[in-house]
């Protein structure tokens, strides 16, 4: 256990400062496509969401998709470059909760869910991505 | 009991009628099933994770019921739990255990042992998920035996005490073949016989002893889960020795108002009767 833990933190350091080398989890997700169907997906949620949906109503929705597709495809090591703004900066003076957070991720998992995505391929994308939710919340 | 129970289900109408308000800003399954103690966790031991699904601002409450078949005896806890903010939670069980065959081969004056359990948990840092650390918290439970003419027989010292638990949960994603693993360790400064079911303090030992206890628990997905469970107990009263309890268990959690688990519990020896391993049924609500 240990062993995993200095594994999966050294790992996220190092992702942290460049984009992976490791394209598996860009391929287990569908690649660009797949991912552009996840985005999609989530973004339908969202906006069904009524947790959540009133932070996106003044969000360009091709604009947002693409950024995310981007994001998405960065984190899974997807030979992409992400041109958006940095979480932080998205996020300022949304002052999102914790609780609109995991909205996001479980609105993400019925996303993946729907596509069929298997549920380790889903936890190693939610497991780069949730590092990031101090960049997202109280902002 | 049934007055237990009806208080229960009282409570639980009261709080579903709130639900249609009720926010539940977590993910599922991360508020844990109810341990017998009525605290949020596993069966036998609790976890750092604090009841139902309430975030930030957000109210939460459990209800549940658990039954234990043993060979020769048979445990009912029933109890609710209220939380705020995924910081605190306050919490109640009622438990009875019945002592089937025992009562006509050693003509016993009662045939079960009852106790109220009231419980409050703090997270003190840290997160199941998110945070660099794990989520810690602290808890306190004051216990009281209700039937306590048969636990004085056998050399218990009190019919009420209060014991604390330091407990740490942590969600560790993907590491078990991808899949995602909770885990669990604590320890409990306890003087409890049989959890508290044959009173506290003994003729052997009165003082409280740290006792260990922990789980993992594997998550095929968010909603099911398998595992298994270990908790040290006290050996304080000279008539019979106590065995530590373990247990393995399934666990569903179909949405986030309804869970159940299943266990094989190994709870060992009991008052002399030994081998009393059986099968553990919990059915939760929350709201």
């Amino acid at each position: 256990m240990r062993a995993l833990i200095v594994i999966s933190l050294s790992l996220l350091s190092a992702c942290a400062l460049q984009p992976p080398k490791d394209d598996s989890l860009y391929h287990a997700l569908g690649d660009k496509a797949g991912i552009n169907h996840i985005v999609e997906g989530l973004l339908i949620n969202i906006a069904h969401d009524e947790r959540i949906n009133r932070h996106f109503r003044n969000a360009d929705p091709i604009r947002l998709r693409d950024k995310l597709v981007e994001k998405f495809c960065v984190e899974s090591g997807g030979p992409c470059t992400y041109t958006g703004d940095s979480m932080a900066e998205v996020h300022k003076g949304q002052n999102i909760g914790k609780a609109e957070f995991n909205a996001l991720v479980e609105d993400l998992i019925d996303s993946m869910d729907a596509r069929g995505i298997p549920v380790p391929t889903q936890n190693r994308l939610i497991a780069r991505l949730a590092p990031q939710r101090g960049e997202i919340i109280g902002k | 009991m049934n007055r237990h129970l009806s208080s229960v289900l009282i409570a639980l109408a009261v709080l579903g009628s709130s639900a249609a308000q009720g926010e539940e800003g977590r993910l599922i399954a991360t508020g844990g099933a109810s341990s017998i103690d009525g605290a949020a966790g596993g069966g036998l031991t609790p976890w750092a994770v604090i009841s139902s699904y309430g975030e930030e601002g957000q109210w939460g409450a459990s209800a549940f019921g658990t039954r234990v078949f043993l060979p020769d005896y048979r445990l009912d806890v029933a109890g609710v739990s209220a939380s705020y903010g995924n910081r605190v939670e306050i919490s109640y069980a009622h438990q009875r255990f019945d002592l089937g065959s025992l009562v006509h081969k050693l003509n016993l004056p009662q045939d079960s042992l009852s106790q109220d359990i009231f419980g409050v948990k703090v997270k003190l840092f840290g997160d199941l998920i998110y945070d660099r650390l794990p989520q810690v918290s602290l808890g306190l439970e004051y216990k009281h035996q209700l039937d306590f003419l048969i636990p004085s027989l056998v050399g218990a010292q009190r019919d009420h005490d209060v014991e604390g638990y330091l407990t740490a949960s942590r969600l560790f994603m993907g590491a078990v073949f991808g899949y995602n693993l909770v885990v669990n360790g604590g320890v409990r400064y306890s003087r409890a016989n049989e959890n508290g079911l044959l009173g506290f303090g003994g003729d052997r030992s009165d003082a409280r002893s740290v006792l260990k206890e922990g789980s993992v628990a594997l998550l095929f997905n968010p909603r099911w889960a398998v595992g298994m469970e270990y908790r040290e107990k006290p050996d304080n009263l000279s008539f019979s020795g106590e065995s530590d309890w373990a247990d393995l268990f399934v666990g569903w959690f179909p949405n986030k108002h309804v869970s159940v688990v299943l266990a094989y519990a190994q709870l060992g020896t009991i008052a002399t009767l030994d081998n009393q391993n059986g099968t553990y049924l919990s059915v939760q609500g929350s709201f």
